[in-house]
């Protein structure tokens, strides 16, 4: 809390003149917190980026030279740059489809929860029937769930619905999509339906009153007030749940297993690298090709962060 | 299909079935990203329809189980029927033959190695949600008053993008240890050697800090994440609110205190508890660094080391029973959580 620095306040009562000075030291206070304020932002923030830094360098340096020296040498001359991990890793001829895939399964395994908790929230928060805080305090315990634990039986029912990467449905639809869309469904909706319910719970109470005297139904008020007002926690929780199914790699590898046709992205950069590791310097590159599409969802949602978007809405 | 032929050329490998993933698949996706939605909207719009058929009277006692109806129907067939399906295990013997109570737990338990487990995960239930909301509520604060929020942002979020397998690489070019007669190529030893004239430490075996090494991975990898909701919190926090108590008089710290922290309580509650939780569930940072070896092992990794690699999934269901009762202090704390916002109204 080093920027905490108090700022003098001119009193109400002293008089025109004498405030002058008051205002001088004032604006000195403020560009010493100010400063304070820069160096602590600046200094967190490259300790946080230290070691995606140096994966970055790495993935430009010859092949076996981050075993011999430290990335922080690649900085000085003499320059050793290549792209020869990237161009190994691109040049893998199964990655257009393994890009295809990934957004088969990370678009509807991102939609499918954040909707159906956005309806199980809009309930927990706004509407009365029996059970409701113990229905979800059990959701909310079920976040302890280890995914682990579920694979083998959810595996059985899979089987025996057919929904395996070996079927295909109508419009060439491989059935085994369905099947990891239902299991991130399941497994995002605990996390979602606490996010988006804490968040709905707290939206003021006169909007919904005042909306529903003027006759609009649970449709209208969910869809015109409470998804418009949650735009900033609708925006963070999409980006969390396309992250998770993203870089996910054990539920693919239960639900769909090896097959190429339908294997997501990182299934198919984990076997570029090898099963032993034995070509970890192409991980290096592997690792920021697979960085790209969750770095454009949060540049993309990022705008949607804004301040007083419940501004004046209740009186006005 | 003249766009993409360039692209073709320069790829070394030519096995991409372009045809297919243009013709078949690409059609198949853009159906998916437009009729889930639409399916989703449907129901919600149809179900509706049906309820305002109803007499007037039924309506609020149904309207409720049609939207949280489909959220509890995958969660009971995805989450709460496996786990009925665990907590029974837990009370067979390893054959799943034979009723054997609380004996997996007493034989669990009264393992020498399980402290060392215990040990390390109330280390990481203290340290983990503590040093992550601390650190996430620090940038989301302080990056809310600077003029270059987003792209601070967007670096401190950057771990969140990296799959757990890249993790291991980088925190190899962090922790990495050699001897000290040769160049380091770990940072941090590379600057207790070249700026404090120390000796090389070997940050992941050595049992003094190997733990503390292992959790601040999980901490750099959870900040942007806590960050994200705690800031979305914060500017939800009307601006007007921060304006009138600055005109009154109240420097920074006051307003932090009396104004920001209580409003975003509720969200601190929601990350925190999140937090306590993953520092239970937390598998991936000791998988992939030291597999549970040097006393870093924990209850997750513990749990798939008896499921997959012993096959016991006796002891694994008995594990995954000890961490979901370890969870009921959270949903007692969260439930009077509840109760007050719910008086408040």
């Amino acid at each position: 809390m080093s920027v905490a620095v108090t700022t003098p306040v001119p009193t109400p009562t002293s008089s025109a003149p004498a405030r002058r000075p008051k205002l001088k030291t004032e604006r000195l206070s403020a560009r010493v917190s100010s400063a304070g304020l820069n160096v602590a932002v600046l200094a967190l923030t490259l300790a946080w980026v230290t070691p995606t830094l140096g994966l970055l360098i790495n993935s430009f340096r010859p092949s076996g030279a981050f075993n011999t020296s430290g990335w922080w040498t690649a900085l000085a001359p003499p320059y050793q740059f290549t792209l020869d991990s990237y161009s190994h890793v691109l040049g893998a001829s199964d990655l257009p489809s393994a890009f295809f895939n990934s957004f088969m399964i990370t678009i509807p395994g991102t939609i499918i929860p954040t909707a159906i908790a956005a309806f199980a929230a809009y309930a927990f928060a706004w509407m009365k029937f029996p059970g409701r805080n113990w229905i979800f305090l059990a959701l909310v315990g079920l976040l302890a769930v280890p995914l682990q634990m579920t694979f083998i039986p959810l595996l059985t029912i899979a089987v025996h619905l057919g929904l395996t990467s070996g079927n295909t449905l109508p419009f060439g639809l491989n059935a085994g999509f369905i099947a990891v869309w239902i299991a991130h469904t399941g497994y995002g909706l605990p996390f979602a339906i606490y996010l988006l319910a804490n968040f709905f719970r707290v939206l003021p109470s006169d909007l919904f009153e005042s909306a529903e005297i003027d006759g609009a139904g649970p449709v209208t008020v969910f869809f015109r007030l409470i998804l418009p007002l949650s735009v900033p926690a609708l925006a963070s929780l999409i980006i969390f749940q396309f992250l998770w199914v993203w870089n996910d790699l054990l539920v693919a590898l239960i639900y769909i297993g090896g097959t190429p046709e339908v294997a997501p992205l990182t299934l198919t950069l984990t076997n570029l690298v090898g099963s032993l590791g034995q070509h970890i310097e192409y991980l290096t590159a592997a690792a920021f090709v697979s960085m790209v599409v969750p770095l454009v969802v949060f540049f993309t949602l990022q705008r949607y962060f804004v301040r007083g978007i419940l501004a004046g809405s209740v009186k006005g | 299909m003249d766009g993409v032929t360039p692209l073709i050329t320069r790829l070394p490998a030519l096995e991409v079935d372009w045809q297919t993933l243009l013709t078949v698949n690409l059609p198949v996706l853009l159906l998916v990203i437009i009729g889930v939605p639409l399916a989703l909207a449907a129901y919600i719009v149809g179900a509706e329809l049906l309820v305002k058929r109803l007499p007037k009277r039924a309506q609020p006692s149904v309207r409720p189980w049609i939207w949280v109806g489909p959220a509890i129907f995958f969660v009971a067939v995805i989450l709460v029927y496996p786990m009925v399906g665990t907590v029974w295990t837990s009370l067979l013997d390893r054959n799943g033959t034979s009723f054997v109570g609380l004996g997996n737990f007493t034989r669990l338990l009264t393992d020498g190695g399980i402290l060392i487990v215990l040990r390390n995960n109330v280390l990481w239930l203290i340290l983990y949600p503590g040093l992550v909301l601390l650190f996430g509520l620090l940038m989301a604060v302080l990056s809310d008053r600077v003029k270059y929020e987003k792209p601070i942002k967007s670096l401190i979020f950057m771990p969140m993008a990296i799959s757990f397998v890249a993790m291991a690489v980088i925190w190899q070019f962090v922790y990495y240890y050699r001897p000290s007669d040769v160049p380091q190529t770990g940072i941090l030893n590379a600057i207790l050697v070249n700026i404090f004239h120390g000796q090389p430490q070997t940050w992941i075996q050595d049992t003094r800090f190997n733990n503390f090494a292992l959790i601040f991975i999980g901490v750099w990898g959870a900040t942007g994440f806590a960050m994200v909701i705690l800031s979305a919190a914060l500017k939800g926090i009307p601006g007007e609110l921060l304006e009138a108590a600055r005109v009154d008089g109240a420097n920074e710290l006051t307003v932090f205190r009396r104004i920001i922290l209580p409003l975003m309580m509720p969200t601190i509650v929601v990350v925190g508890t999140t937090m306590v939780i993953f520092a239970l569930k937390a598998f991936d940072v000791v998988y992939v660094m030291t597999a549970g070896n040097y006393n870093t092992d924990i209850l997750a990794r513990r749990m798939y080391a008896e499921l997959y690699k012993a096959g016991n999934h006796a002891n694994a269901s008995a594990l995954a029973v000890i961490l979901l009762l370890a969870v009921v202090p959270v949903l007692i704390f969260n439930l009077r959580q509840f109760r007050a916002v719910e008086s408040r109204r």
